[in-house]
């Protein structure tokens, strides 16, 4: 690749770093209300195009019929010191763009899955698909307020989820509870690395 | 960019995957960046403000280069210029075979951040 390699001592102005989190769970469980209420700016959309000519396609002449169509994505940004940002990335929620999942995976710190205990199964591809990837991930138990409160060892059972995997109870639209699952996440990821990060 | 109606008879179209649209006439129809890379949160940087005077450069591209006199993560120029991250890309990959501006990938994951970086993480958020 010809392009600069990630480098702050160079000349010119300082290059932050960004890391990556993606904010992953079913349809409905919260995603975007969390990247909202977490972002120092307006969530903003990226959106991902398909087309109807295929993935692998490189020029799209010739095929002025096929379709394009477009996904977006959520993201905001926490700005933690002048040299690092955090951005948080709500996925796309509906299974058939599991492949865009990849990219925004590509070198993400790690991820948060929200699960709404009215339907948990939605959660269960997030969970399975940074399982096999071995990125790092906590479980956020979104709690919405016609929800019926379960205990987390309870919801742990149902999720199958290893001893090792966070799981929080979190109000998505609470920014101060959001920031709360972000630590425990960056917490996990540095047990994950034998350098916990020690308590305030 | 035109809106349609999604067709039926379409595997991608429906109402829960949004408009039908053609965004990469700005790309006189290419789909893939001339380099690889531009990771969403890989930062581009403009060289000299004067580049984006060139009348030679489509407005897209100028506008481009016009964010990046700080340096701009590529999924928050997609957003500032309302256009999908695979059709920035292409743009990027012709500034970048111009010399007009340079592309800062993040670390991969193999090179994730230390230790510090994950406790100034934490203590950040703690302070928000």
């Amino acid at each position: 690749m010809d392009s600069v390699r990630y480098d702050r001592t160079g000349a010119g102005p300082r290059i932050p770093l960004a890391l990556k989190i993606l904010v992953a769970g079913g349809f409905g469980a919260g995603k975007t209300t969390l990247v909202s209420a977490l972002s120092e700016v307006r969530p903003l959309q990226t959106e991902e195009i398909l087309t109807g000519a295929g993935v692998g396609t490189d020029d799209l002449s010739g095929v002025e019929g096929k379709s394009t169509t477009t996904v977006a994505m959520d993201f905001g940004r926490i700005t933690i010191n002048d040299d690092l940002q955090l951005y948080l990335f709500g996925t796309p929620g509906q299974d058939r763009f599991w492949f865009l999942w990849d990219e925004l995976a590509f070198g993400a710190l790690g991820a948060v899955v929200l699960a709404d205990t009215r339907r948990l199964a939605d959660c269960f591809p997030s969970i399975d698909y940074f399982e096999q990837r071995g990125i790092p991930f906590v479980v956020g138990v979104n709690c919405f307020d016609d929800a019926r409160r379960f205990d987390l060892e309870t919801v742990r059972q149902a999720l199958d989820l290893d001893p090792h995997v966070p799981l929080v109870l979190c109000d998505a639209r609470e920014r101060q509870s959001g920031k709360l699952v972000l630590i425990s996440l960056v917490e996990h990821v540095a047990r994950q690395r034998g350098e916990p990060v020690p308590a305030a | 960019m035109r809106t349609e109606p999604p067709g039926p008879q379409h595997e991608w179209l429906d109402d829960a995957a949004g408009p039908v649209v053609r965004p990469y006439t700005l790309t006189g129809g290419r789909v893939r960046s001339a380099a690889d890379g531009f990771d969403l949160v890989a930062f581009v940087l403009a060289g000299s403000p004067t580049d984006a005077a060139d009348p030679q450069l489509p407005p897209e591209h100028r506008r481009l280069v016009e964010l990046a006199h700080r340096p701009v993560p590529v999924a928050e120029l997609a957003a500032e210029l309302d256009l999908a991250v695979g059709v920035v890309r292409v743009l990027l990959g012709d500034l970048l075979a111009r010399g007009l501006v340079a592309v800062h990938e993040p670390p991969t994951a193999a090179h994730l951040p230390h230790d510090d970086i994950l406790k100034a993480v934490v203590s950040g958020l703690r302070a928000l």
